[in-house]
């Protein structure tokens, strides 16, 4: 089963640091991670540092991998397009990459079962320019599971979905991670879902790794106090699960977050 | 409640199968179209022939009258010829700037590519210098093609500084076409009338100019690129998603982008250079094709590919019915035929087109 560590890694836009010294022994592969924190934290950045998208300090450890450059597949945040394709086109595009002209029917078979299996089979051939902001959030899963990557890192999978397609994707990709064996990295903002889905969590919070652990631990008062800034309880609904409840914005916290940690390095690594 | 979605629940790859197939029928469609085109264009002109003489000359040259046969080789076929290389090279150009580019206006013309060329041929016709001393003869396109290439380089080695996006390779290329056109008109304010008027002439194009030598030039040059093109087809498709998708989709983007700029620069230099300033194609050719087959690169390189042939062989034909005898600036027909059935596309098309 293919594993992967990171090792003190970092990102840099031109001068400014983002991300940090960011490192983890082992990410547990057939469950699911959320990388949780606050807006311009550092997520979307490590995702893209993890891929290789961008280049920086540190080394991301990956091993036993059958696959090789495919192994790892980001799927952004930004899913908009405006080419004239069709859906299924898109997701053919993302399967072929790096392959011959020739379509073979074994992999059509599998963009069917892929459209299926997100139930958007309905969708296939329209226009991507035609579509809702989460159909398009839908159809970029799609072009991300076809690549049937071994790592997969989802950048707020589910931030324009509906509540049935919110729990339901998760679910899905909860249950596909175990099925395969796949390391799955997800960035979200609803921390109920974290607490639900995310065996663990990693928090991100001014491009640094806060904590790291079982997100049961992770998610508590104190860090939605000292990251969030928000007073929130914790509490067990009547089924059971915990549940995180905000209360009111924490006043003592400064009014806004600076936008940029804006560390200043001497010279880009 | 009328049952409004209830589609079949075919499979997609059967669908897919069928929308590849309705593809590769337009696009043998159009082939037809062209090749149909170019009968009618040898068989256009001061004297008319039949299509049953044309195709005799064609394809048994020994057979016909001498008088025929001259005409149609020697005259009309390298006409006819570069109408088909020049506007498939342009075409070709157009929709691969579009495509790296992310914009929808992107042209060898709005690039300053065509603008550089047509500098280059007045500073010949107009003050005499040859930029490349070697060949004084054809100083006219040996200008027209060296201005063209130092415009393109100059956008490809703008593309390659850190933190230039496509935004600005567009600003940088609309730069270039008004100081090259602002460079022109002072050129022009100083010709003599005898030069100003080739001026004129050159830049509104003309495919009289032709030889088959230049047919095989321009030619060769399609059968180098397109072969590239196609090898990158699926990365380039991906290109359209965004550049932060078809990363992720491991597409080296910058090294896909100036591979290609570089590659489009020569596909649109050396026509530019020897049949003048034909913008028009370059623009539409690849909408059209986008219109008919999509964004598929394995459709859409070969649909542009024949669509821009196919727009400047259809103008070279009625450029010779509309006034019989005159030989009319193709740059300008092309425009003129070309807008109203680009208008008529957009219009009646109710799909996005960009
Ligand atoms: N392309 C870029 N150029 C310069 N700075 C950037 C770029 N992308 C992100 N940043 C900066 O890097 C920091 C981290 O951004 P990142 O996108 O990783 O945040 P995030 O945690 O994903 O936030 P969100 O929850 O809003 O998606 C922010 O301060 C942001 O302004
Ligand atoms: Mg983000």
């Amino acid at each position: 089963m293919v594993a992967l560590a990171l090792d003190g890694i970092g990102a840099a836009y031109g001068r400014h640091i983002v991300l940090a010294d960011v490192g983890i022994d082992v990410l547990k592969a057939g469950s699911l991670t959320a990388v949780i924190g606050p807006n311009a934290a550092g997520k979307s950045t490590l995702f893209k540092r993890i891929a290789g998208l961008i280049k920086g300090p540190g080394l991301v450890e990956l091993s036993d991998s059958a696959r090789g450059e495919r192994a790892i597949c980001y799927m952004p945040q930004d899913t908009g397009a405006n080419a004239v394709l069709t859906v299924y086109e898109s997701v053919l595009l993302a399967a072929k990459q790096g392959s011959s002209w020739k379509v073979h029917d074994g992999e059509l078979v599998e963009i069917d079962e892929t459209l299926k299996a997100l139930r958007i089979e309905d969708l296939a051939f329209r226009g991507l320019g035609e579509l809702s902001g989460g159909q398009r959030q839908l159809v970029s899963l799609a072009q991300a599971l076809v690549r049937r990557p071994e790592v997969l890192l989802m950048d707020e999978p589910t931030s324009a979905l509906d509540l049935h397609r919110q729990i339901e994707v998760l679910g899905f990709v909860a249950s596909l991670a175990e099925r395969t064996g796949m390391i799955v990295l997800i960035a979200l903002h609803d921390l109920n879902h974290a607490l639900r889905y995310c065996a663990n969590a990693i928090v991100i919070a001014n491009g640094q790794m806060a904590v790291s652990g079982a997100s049961a631990e992770v998610i508590n008062e104190a860090m939605l106090r000292d990251i969030y800034k928000v007073n929130a309880r914790i509490e067990r609904c009547s089924k059971g699960r915990p549940l995180v409840i905000v209360d009111s914005p924490c006043l003592e916290a400064p009014a806004a977050q600076p936008a940029q940690p804006a560390q200043k390095v001497p010279a880009p690594v | 409640m009328a049952s409004v979605v209830l589609e079949p629940a075919l499979a997609g790859r059967i669908r897919y199968r069928a929308l590849a197939l309705r593809r590769i029928l337009v696009l043998a469609g159009l082939t037809v179209a062209l090749v149909l085109s170019v009968c009618v264009d040898l068989a256009l002109g001061p004297a008319r022939y039949t299509l049953a003489q044309v195709i005799s000359a064609l394809t048994d040259p020994a057979a016909v009258s001498d008088q025929l046969r001259v005409v149609i080789w020697d005259i009309r076929l390298p006409i006819a010829l570069i109408a088909v290389t020049v506007g498939a090279s342009l075409s070709t150009a157009g929709a691969q700037m579009q495509t790296i580019l992310a914009n929808p206006l992107a042209s060898p013309f709005t690039l300053g590519i065509s603008a550089a060329a047509s500098f280059g041929a007045a500073l010949a016709l107009v003050a005499g210098v040859a930029l490349f001393p070697g060949a004084v003869q054809y100083a006219v396109p040996v200008n027209a093609f060296l201005m063209a290439v130092a415009a393109s380089l100059f956008i490809y080695f703008a593309s390659t500084l850190r933190g230039v996006s496509v935004q600005t390779i567009v600003l940088l290329g609309i730069a270039l076409v008004f100081t090259f056109n602002a460079a022109l008109s002072l050129l022009e304010y100083l010709a003599s009338e005898q030069a100003l008027a080739a001026v004129v002439f050159w830049t509104m194009g003309s495919l009289t100019k032709a030889t088959w030598d230049k047919v095989a030039i321009t030619a060769l040059i399609l059968v180098l690129t397109l072969p590239l093109f196609m090898k990158d087809a699926w990365a380039l498709t991906a290109l359209r998603l965004g550049d932060e998708k078809a990363e992720s989709m491991g597409v080296n983007v910058r090294a896909l982008r100036l591979k290609t700029l570089l590659l489009i620069s020569l596909l649109a230099a050396i026509p530019v250079s020897f049949v003048g300033t034909i913008g028009f194609v370059g623009l539409v050719g690849p909408h059209i094709a986008r219109m008919c087959v999509g964004e598929d690169q394995r459709f859409f390189l070969p649909c542009s590919v024949i669509c821009g042939a196919l727009l400047l062989s259809v103008t070279s034909v009625v450029s010779k019915v509309l006034i019989p005898g005159a030989i009319l600036p193709i740059g300008v027909i092309t425009a003129l035929v070309g807008v109203p059935f680009f208008f008529a596309l957009i219009f009646s098309n109710r799909r996005r087109a960009w």
